[in-house]
């Protein structure tokens, strides 16, 4: 009875971020748009490109490849796998050791490996020029995020995602400069992984300075629907890590019960759109970088991660 | 009951059997190509067989032979543990999967006598090194290891650069011969005893292991590739038959590693902590340039090569991480460190032989290494695609495949590291793990590169057009190897477990027991700290996948429509106007290569008015080639051009230098304290 | 230990590095001076903190100091100096930022090294700020070295000055005499610097001091 009850709460953490996803893309543009004093699109917008996109017809390539047309659900499969692996609203769910931190940033890297190799498929220049930026991009911001990673492990003695939210609830964390310096380098990353501005212009079709979208432009109908819930699902994810790990207030373990569970659900839904708010402002204050200067962005991220684990490995014997 | 030892000399025996049967064949027939690649394949499974039913014994009772060859006075010693067990199953399983390819793909040989002979040798001289228990037996059969696969090498010798390789992989496998002559004279002492027994027994004294340690860095480190020893890797690896080449990258280099651990965790005894600090920094160093180099690189095989240097460097890593565990008595960390790179060897074994056997139907199908010239294989050649791209994915450390939980393993081994007392080790090991993380994501970038340029696409040349699927033999070892990864990928609990026996002797301890973790997850510490679960994460993918694709095919559309590209309504004719593989690694080469490699662009533009394409130019350096060899090999022509007039003396000047060479001889000795 | 005034002492420190840092990453000359106006801004809160836990009212009159000069005056007068001298808009690193930042993080490390292990016994309070302030000065050498431009190096070599005044008030005790001397000798310096500026300039069109070089026939 508990593990079917346990299962439950899993398989309500993983509808959640399903359910979440488009919306919390919807709400950041609803800002956006607010800030620029535009009406906007309304917030269930999305939901309602997803499901006009899964009902068009796909066009297809004449050259493409069984490749191309499996990969768009391996993303969203791999995507999706590690935004469910990520305490949203309660840690110690019963499958969250199925993969920690290091893993589910893998994951990550395995979506985009194929996203990349998608995008090299058709055989034109623009998917060439998307996935070799890309990759480059990846190139640094994985590092980075594996150093942010480390920093977080040796403050709360773990990878495992459930335990670093719990230990950083406790009182015992403390205001760390390491800490801060994570913070602003997984913000940094959050940013180029989700190709948002700064890096990357989430809106555009028409610059030659865009990543994802040039990856992603031979793709059509059901596929580019995939493809989008699975960028949505990303931003929720890189969102809840965030909030998980710094704002790791009104998380409740599992077996709280379910009045607990849907007070967690609300704060969690309040940290969200808090985020979201505060991306759309950070995206409405600032001008989006030329490609080159990219790789300075990303090795200040890296640098701050870097010199966060020093600052932890050195001063740990304090 | 006939030891474990004896039935493996038996199998060499068999092996340079074959050998000779191979000679005699050519000289009859011309072909023996099915009969010999038959007989290593049996040999191979044969040994592999024996060792499978001792290999989750723990601990395994080591089991000694000699023979009367060799030096009189000493015979040849031979010894069966837990770590020449693991080596031996790399050794001949990569052997058995080579010659399984080389059933099909042997075929296509154009000079089959000057493969055939040596592929057996090779094998046998590969079993030797990692059997041997005596210096002067290691110190042989490593020659003749280098000798086969210098002969193998040298197979196509009359094709471009081909015998530039050979000529510096001969130099490089003499100078690290050399060194490890030394480090094995050094060892033995005095004394001159040339047993392992006796080594381990004695205790060298500090001054004496750190020379050992950095004569085993320069000799077993120039034949696994570490940089800056690794020149002639990437010319010789590619040049030879692409199974030998998957030998040397998947297999060859693991001896060589073995070698490094036989000295280091078993003959020198309690090491110091600094050697871990010069362990992780090449290591480091030698993943991050070897990765980078292949990312510059367009010749697949070269590539592979490159690549095989970055995974060399990850296993240095955790080497030189358990090096710095065990030299402050934390046995558990050590252990750990020791499996990830253990475990990483075999992994690369399967995924770089995989990856070479792919390269070789590739050349096999249209000739070409040239990623510039391929394109589009994924329509002609489906199933090698695919198993191609099962090898990307695993050296891309992606889960849920393999490489990933040999890196994840490192990670972890990395996370133990603050509790040394040390600070060199302190700000040494983030450091190397940031290095390790940049490898990794680098390597991805490579193998999208390699899978995207050379199989997606539109095809660049003509050749392609005419490739075909290659034969059954060559498919089925590349489909064993990626079956392999897979499976280690997803239950790496087995792997772990079965290397605890290899680990308990080194380093005095071992992981904890996978296979009875509840869901076959593997847990290094504890279950609070970190896990990781690549069977229920692979479950969770595919049933993820799926039911994505069932629900939208079954409720929303499944229509679909083929027509020509979009590309932005920009209508795009010729297949040159695709991204290549230089192109590719433009935005990284920009990034990295103006630090690594001393890239420069230039532009030529026609003047105004002129007819004309606009070029660019892109100048790279290799950079230890022109700061390590240049200066030396400059040394020794000035050295030779000096000493010269030494030809043209006098007799009475010739009398003068050896009396006055005596004469200082004398001081020495009599000034000796 | 982790008491929430030491956590807080730490983090402002902490922050100064980072701030530090952000300066490395810049390479506008705007941007640099709104930098260095953050950093005296977190230098003023961090003595301010400091004066609070060790209540050492003496310390309030050095973190306004910082405040009002460093974080106010200087600042904009320095941005009125580029706007006269219309070189807003000069992109002037000599080295990459790549580099410069991995040098900045060796530095920081050897800093942190080296105090650690030479003060065993010191309180840890004084010692992670002590090898903050190291680094800080380090960090502002390197700006010095790494930038063309005269006025970021009248930044980098003001935002050295602020390491100095952060590892003196972590050392418990400065006299506020000494204190303020060293303000105005900076003050001083910031302004015959500023007429320097102008006379280089006048002289050879340009503030990047390779112009001084070539004037004295050192650079080919």
């Amino acid at each position: 009875m508990a593990l079917i009850l346990e299962l439950g709460v899993q398989g309500a953490q993983m509808t959640l971020v399903l359910l979440l996803a488009p919306l919390l893309t919807g709400f950041v543009r609803k800002v956006k748009a607010r800030l620029l004093r535009r009406q906007g699109p309304s917030l269930i917008q999305p939901y309602r490109d997803l499901l006009r996109l899964m009902r068009k017809e796909v066009v297809l390539a004449d050259n493409a490849s069984w490749l191309f047309r499996v990969t768009p659900y391996l993303i969203f499969a791999a995507t999706w796998v590690a935004a469910a692996l990520i305490p949203t609203f309660a840690t110690g769910l019963t499958f969250s050791w199925t993969a920690d931190l290091i893993a589910i940033v893998a994951l990550l890297g395995s979506a985009r490996f194929f996203l990349a190799l998608a995008g090299l498929d058709v055989g034109t220049s623009f998917g060439g020029i998307g996935a070799s930026r890309e990759v480059m991009i990846a190139s640094l911001a994985e590092p980075a995020m594996l150093l942010i990673v480390f920093s977080l492990a040796l403050v709360a003695g773990a990878t495992q995602l459930s335990t670093v939210a719990a230990f950083m609830g406790s009182p015992q964390v403390g205001l760390r400069v390491s800490l801060g310096m994570s913070l602003i380098a997984l913000v940094m990353v959050a940013i180029a992984e989700n190709a948002r501005i700064p890096v990357d212009n989430p809106s555009t079709h028409l610059e030659l300075t865009m990543v994802h979208e040039a990856m992603v432009l031979e793709y059509s109908g059901r596929h580019l629907a995939m493809i989008e819930f699975a960028a949505f699902l990303k931003l929720l994810l890189y969102m809840s890590l965030i909030s998980c790990v710094f704002l790791p207030w009104g998380l409740v373990t599992a077996r709280a019960g379910p009045g607990s569970y849907v007070l967690a659900v609300v704060f969690y839904i309040g940290k969200l759109a808090v985020s979201g708010t505060l991306l759309a402002l950070f995206e409405t204050a600032i001008a989006k970088m030329r490609v080159f200067r990219v790789p300075d962005f990303l090795g200040a991220a890296l640098m701050l991660a870097l010199l966060g684990t020093l600052l932890l490995f050195v001063s740990r014997s304090l | 009951m006939i030891s474990g030892a004896a039935v493996l000399l038996w199998s060499i025996a068999a092996l340079l059997g074959t050998a000779v049967l191979a000679i005699a064949e050519s000289r009859r027939s011309g072909s023996g190509t099915h009969l010999i690649y038959s007989l290593t394949l049996g040999i191979s499974a044969a040994v592999l067989l024996v060792l499978a039913s001792r290999i989750f014994d723990d601990p395994v009772t080591p089991s000694t032979a000699a023979l009367p060859l060799g030096l009189p006075w000493i015979g040849a010693h031979f010894r069966l543990d837990a770590l020449s067990m693991f080596f031996l199953v790399v050794v001949n399983f990569g052997g058995a999967m080579a010659s399984l390819y080389g059933l099909g793909y042997g075929r296509h040989e154009s000079a089959p006598h000057r493969v055939l002979p040596f592929f057996p040798a090779f094998l046998a001289g590969m079993n030797l090194v990692v059997l041997a228990d005596d210096a002067f037996t290691f110190l042989l059969s490593w020659e003749f290891m280098s000798l086969a696969s210098w002969a193998l090498v040298m197979a196509h010798h009359r094709e471009q650069d081909n015998a530039r390789a050979g000529y510096i992989y001969l130099v490089m496998a003499s100078f690290g011969t050399l060194a490890l002559l030394l480090a094995f004279g050094l060892l033995s002492g005095p004394g001159g005893n040339y047993t392992f027994e006796a080594m381990r027994a004695a205790a060298p004294t500090p001054f004496v292991a750190t020379f050992v340690l950095a004569l085993m860095l320069l000799g077993a480190g120039s034949k696994a590739g570490l940089v800056p020893l690794h020149v002639w890797l990437p010319l010789a690896h590619p040049a030879a038959p692409s199974h030998v080449s998957a030998l040397m990258s998947g297999v060859m280099t693991k001896v060589a590693i073995y070698g490094f651990i036989r000295v280091t965790f078993d003959l020198l005894g309690e090491p110091a902590w600094w050697s871990g600090v010069a362990v992780l920094f090449l290591g480091g160093l030698t993943a991050v340039l070897g990765i980078l180099y292949a990312l510059m690189e367009k010749d697949l095989k070269r590539l592979l090569a490159y690549s095989t240097i970055e995974n060399v460097g990850v296993i240095f890593v955790s080497l030189g991480l358990a090096l710095a565990f065990k030299a402050n008595a934390m046995p558990s960390a050590a252990a750990l460190a020791l499996t990830a790179a253990l475990f990483h060897v075999l992994n690369h074994s399967f995924f770089k032989s995989l990856l070479f056997f792919g390269a070789g139907a590739v050349l096999t199908a249209t000739g070409e290494r040239d990623m510039e010239k391929l394109g589009g294989l994924i329509h002609r050649m489906p199933l090698t695609s695919f198993a191609f791209l099962v090898g990307c994915v695993a050296i891309s450390a992606l889960p849920p495949f393999n490489g990933f939980v040999s890196e994840w393993l490192a990670f972890q081994a990395i996370l133990q590291s603050p509790d040394l007392p040390q600070w060199g080790l302190k700000v040494m090991v983030p450091a190397v793990g940031g290095l390790l993380a940049l490898s990794a994501a680098l390597a991805a970038a490579c193998f999208v590169k390699a899978f995207g340029i050379t199989f997606l696409g539109r095809p660049r040349s003509a050749a392609v057009e005419r490739a075909y699927e290659v034969d059954r033999y060559s498919l089925a070892a590349m489909f064993a190897l990626a079956a392999l990864c897979l499976f280690a990928g997803i239950l790496p609990g087995l792997v772990i477990d079965g290397l605890s026996s290899v680990t308990r002797p080194l380093v005095g301890s071992r992981m904890p027991v996978q296979m009875a973790q509840a869901w076959l997850s593997i847990v290094p510490i504890a279950a609070s700290r970190s896990s990781y679960n690549g069977l229920l994460v692979f479950l969770f993918i595919a049933f993820s996948a799926s039911a994505a694709a069932y629900v939208i095919h079954r409720f929303a559309s499944h229509a679909l429509r083929r027509g020509p590209a979009w590309g932005c309504g920009f209508p795009d004719v010729t297949p040159s106007s695709q991204y290549t593989a230089v192109s590719f690694a433009q935005p990284i080469r920009r990034v990295f290569g103006t630090f690594v490699f001393r890239a420069r662009e230039t532009v030529e533009m026609p003047a105004p008015g002129e007819i004309g394409p606009s070029r660019l130019n892109v100048e790279m350096h290799d950079v230890i080639w022109e700061v390590v060899y240049q200066p030396i090999a400059r040394g020794i022509d000035f050295a030779t051009e000096h000493l010269n007039h030494l030809q043209f003396l006098t007799i009475r000047r010739y009398l003068t230098l050896v009396f006055l060479f005596l004469v200082a001889l004398l001081l020495v000795l009599a000034l000796w304290p | 230990m982790h008491s929430l005034t030491f956590d807080i002492a730490h983090l402002l420190a902490g922050g100064l590095v980072l701030v530090s840092f952000m300066m490395l990453y810049q390479d506008r000359l705007f941007a640099l001076i709104n930098v260095f106006a953050l950093h005296a801004i977190v230098l003023a809160m961090s003595v301010a903190w400091q004066a609070y836990i060790q209540d050492a009212h003496h310390l309030y009159v050095t973190a306004a100091i910082a405040l009002v000069f460093k974080a106010i005056v200087i600042p904009v007068g320095l941005h009125r100096i580029i706007q006269r001298l219309g070189i807003h808009r000069d992109i002037e690193t000599a080295v990459g930022i790549g580099p410069t930042m991995l040098a900045g993080i060796g530095l920081v490390t050897l800093s942190m090294v080296l105090m650690l292990r030479v003060t065993p016994e010191a309180d840890p309070l004084a010692r992670e700020d002590l090898a903050f302030a190291l680094s800080i000065i380090l960090l502002g050498l390197l700006v010095m070295v790494t930038r063309r431009n005269a006025v970021s190096q009248v930044v980098g070599f003001m935002s050295l000055e602020n390491g100095l005044v952060l590892a003196a008030t972590g050392a418990k005790g400065m006299p506020l005499v000494v204190e303020i001397s060293v303000a105005f000798s900076i003050l001083i310096a910031f302004i015959v610097i500023g007429v320097f500026l102008f006379r280089i300039r006048e002289r050879f069109d340009s503030v990047d001091v390779g112009a001084l070089d070539d004037y004295r026939g050192e650079r080919r």
